[in-house]
């Protein structure tokens, strides 16, 4: 035992009549690598919010490297202490360039040349996290995709100019990698524990935090459930551990007798091999991120060279950019994609329209007590769960999907993946977009993307991760 | 208390009829108590030019940071000085007169859209120049001549049923189908949407370009509409009668608690600060101030009550 870097005891957080979290008691020791998972809303982004001094906790004793911390705990001492934090919702900013947002967090890098030296700092460590990252320090964030913010925002943390690196929390870090940035990730966060560097990792894929954690601690409503080295856990029980039954999607049935119904989308423009979906089928599209997977999507959806036949309706992946408005209610932002059907005269039908909002919150089971609440007050999971509700709630035939799952739950997803099959069964095609391997048992088809084109449609039967793979690189081996 | 400051807190129009409330009893405080129904009703009639105008400007805002129509000036002008020049004083071609001065206004809506979808030109740029232009038109257009209103929409204008300007009353009916607009229709909707963030409305389904060309039409109609009324109450059209509007629209659905980064519009903010800003110059005349002493102090509380009304906002 070597003292702890951070320590909670007895942490409690309420928001208005919501109680987040119910008496946590929480630590980190040097070197080590906690994993922390749980459902959507059991807490698990709140009490990071505390440990980052981003957010005051209501009652409990906080101490950070044994010593007890007074008065309020907040992010600019967290960071003068080490503590850093990759937040769910990215938190570069737009209009800078990757260089300038590392000065953001740096206050030494000052004076002639800060931007060269900013520069070579963040480049050095995204080299060394991510090898062939693509991304230039000057490169402004908003014309990076995605998955290369993160990456950035990542490499970001573990930046060291005069201020000491302890502990790096990385809440849901590789949501937006393909596979083999995550692997990368992984491989680096094992590295660094063994510096002495302590690292928080909370995800859904609970293979990464079987893979790379020493410790895991399950919550569920905004209390530890379970807390046990990460050997003596399996899949299996960890998801016990979580609440959730344990199921499993291979068991998923192929549908029969559809390959005569109709064509929905068909796209000849993306190479040599065309993408067809019809009525009832479920596409995916795979590769690594950023090769032209989310573009393909805004073409269908925009109609350019696109044969499309039917009402479209997408589920971003993105929600800050893509999806949620921020000033509406959870409830406007699931019906805002149906009220056009919803209008009588001319005006919307407010009945009917909370009708519907009633009814979706039910189905997605979306933990609020009001719909009429901000969408803001729920967390990032059930955010995504109300972009599903306004896109299933629709008249759309065609539902365009852009990595949905980012941020939800496991439980969620069979909810999700459940009714994707149903819908499907009942006429609806969905083309999806997903960094995640097992996701794509769920679809009939897959098309796999390189440099911004179809290179292998690969059907169930074919489809495996060697597949798929190879065909994400084929051009490294040739 | 909490409630108190929650529930002002998702009505930020409050504030502005709190001002006028305030600056009128203030007024009447150095008076004596006397005027305060005449000034009230005079309020009404002057501050309803400013309602509609600043109605189609808080919609133009709510479209999202960089929107504005600085060209609400300039087509208060040429909708008035082509309903003039239209109607020829003569009663029976009054109909004609108002169709002209509003299908005049809807050409600089179309001409402001242009300029900012075709041609790429930021809303306040694009708005700034197309208002020369139009301004120009209606110079060499009514060629300085005052031809007088035709009597009945004198008579519109000016008239009062109980110390209340009939102008009011049909401003009022304006606002609430404005405000059915806003939050009963699809435009309304997407108005907000599109003012939040303009891509993620377009992926939940909204049409961005006709949300955008519908709010500077309605935006210029409404000031076409201004232009006629305007013409009618003070006896003809004037080349300067647009003017003092440029910064009054704005103010008005700044104070009235219209969210300046987009989303989210205050209907009733518009009356509360349209009769605020006037109430407060009527105050300052009362104190006998000077006009230089005037125009400091009009700016100097308009800025108070940015701060004030602003600052309850940023809290989510």
């Amino acid at each position: 035992m070597t003292g702890t870097v951070i320590k909670l005891d007895g942490a409690e957080k309420s928001f208005g009549a919501v109680r987040a979290l119910a008496g946590v008691d929480f630590s980190v020791r040097p070197g080590e690598c906690v994993g922390l998972v749980g459902h959507n809303g059991a807490g698990k982004s709140t009490l990071m919010n505390i440990l980052a001094g981003t957010l005051q906790r209501s009652a409990g004793e906080l101490s950070v490297g044994g010593r007890n911390i007074e008065g309020t705990w907040t992010a600019s001492r967290a960071q003068g202490d080490g503590v850093r934090c990759v937040f769910q919702e990215l938190s570069l900013c737009p209009n800078l360039s990757v260089a300038e947002n590392v000065r953001i967090t740096h206050g030494a890098i000052r004076g002639m040349g800060w931007k060269s030296r900013a520069g070579a700092l963040i480049a050095a460590k995204l080299d060394e996290i991510f090898p062939g990252h693509g991304i230039r320090p000057d490169d402004e964030i908003s014309d990076l995709p995605i998955g290369k913010r993160q990456m950035a925002e990542i490499a970001r943390a573990f930046t060291v100019t005069t201020e000491p690196l302890r502990l790096v929390i990385l809440d849901e870090p590789t949501s937006s990698l393909d596979a083999v940035t995550a692997q990368q990730l992984l491989a680096f966060v094992r590295q660094e524990t063994g510096r002495g560097t302590s690292i928080i990792l909370i995800s859904h894929l609970l293979g990464e935090i079987l893979a790379a954690s020493d410790r895991i601690v399950v919550m569920k409503d905004g209390k530890v459930v379970a807390e046990k080295p990460a050997r003596e856990f399996t899949r299996d029980s960890l998801v016990a551990a979580m609440g959730s039954e344990v199921r499993h999607s291979k068991t998923a049935t192929a549908k029969t007798g559809k390959s005569e119904a109709g064509m929905a989308v068909r796209v000849t423009t993306a190479g040599a091999i065309a993408l067809e979906a019809r009525k009832g089928e479920v596409i995916g599209l795979a590769g690594l991120a950023g090769h032209g997977q989310t573009r393909m999507l805004l073409q269908i959806y925009g109609r350019k060279n696109a044969e499309v036949k039917g009402a479209v309706a997408f589920v971003a992946g993105d929600r800050q950019s893509d999806g949620v408005f921020n000033i509406w209610s959870i409830g406007h932002n699931m019906s805002v994609r149906s009220v056009a059907a919803l209008r009588r005269l001319g005006l919307i039908d407010v009945k009917a329209e909370q009708n519907l909002q009633g009814e979706w919150r039910k189905r997605m089971a979306i933990r609020t007590d009001d719909v009429n609440n901000n969408i803001l007050t729920l967390s990032g999971g059930n955010q995504q769960k109300a972009l599903f509700a306004r896109a299933l709630a629709s008249d759309a035939t065609i539902i365009l999907m852009d990595d949905p799952m980012r941020g939800v739950d496991i439980g969620t997803k069979q909810e999700v993946y459940d009714m994707i099959r149903s819908e499907a069964a009942a006429g609806r095609t969905f083309i999806w977009y997903t960094t995640e391997f097992d996701e794509l048992d769920h679809c009939d088809r897959t098309y796999v993307f390189r440099n911004q084109g179809i290179v292998a449609a690969l059907d169930r039967s074919e489809l495996s991760e060697e597949r798929v793979l190879q065909a994400s690189f084929a051009e490294a081996v040739a | 208390m909490k409630n108190l400051a929650a529930a002002l807190s998702g009505k930020p129009w409050i504030w502005s009829f709190v001002a006028a409330a305030l600056v009128w009893l203030a007024t009447i405080t150095y008076t004596g108590g006397q005027g305060g129904g005449a000034i009230l009703s005079a309020a009404l009639s002057f501050a309803t030019f400013t309602i509609i105008v600043g109605l189609g400007q808080m919609l133009v805002i709510t479209t999202g940071p960089g929107n504005v129509d600085l060209s609400i000036p300039a087509t208060i002008t040429l909708s008035g000085v082509v309903a003039m020049k239209v109607m020829d004083t003569e009663t029976s071609r009054l109909l004609i007169g108002v169709v002209a001065a509003l299908a005049a206004s809807f050409v600089v809506g179309c001409f402001n859209f242009g300029l900012i979808r075709l041609l790429r030109i930021p809303p306040i740029i694009a708005t700034l120049s197309s208002s020369f232009l139009v301004l120009s038109t209606a110079i060499s257009y009514g060629r300085g001549l005052r031809i007088k209103p035709p009597p009945p929409l004198a008579e519109f204008a000016t008239m009062r049923m109980l110390g209340i300007p009939v102008v009011a009353l049909f401003v009022l009916l304006l606002t609430i189908a404005i405000a059915v607009l806003l939050s009963r229709t699809l435009y309304g909707r997407s108005v907000s949407a599109v003012g939040q963030n303009m891509r993620a409305a377009w992926l939940a389904g909204f049409n961005v370009d006709r949300t955008r060309f519908s709010t500077y039409v309605l935006s210029a109609l409404l000031a076409g509409v201004c232009g006629i009324v305007l013409s009618g109450f003070s006896g003809g059209a004037a080349l300067n009668m647009g003017e003092e509007f440029l910064l009054a629209s704005i103010a008005v659905v700044v104070i009235g608690g219209t969210s300046v980064a987009g989303g989210r519009a205050s209907v009733p903010g518009i009356w509360g600060a349209a009769i605020f800003m006037y109430l407060l110059v009527t105050m300052l005349n009362t104190f006998g101030a000077s006009a230089v002493i005037r125009l400091v102090l009009t700016g100097l509380i308009i800025i108070v009550v940015i701060v004030i009304a602003g600052g309850e906002k940023e809290q989510r």
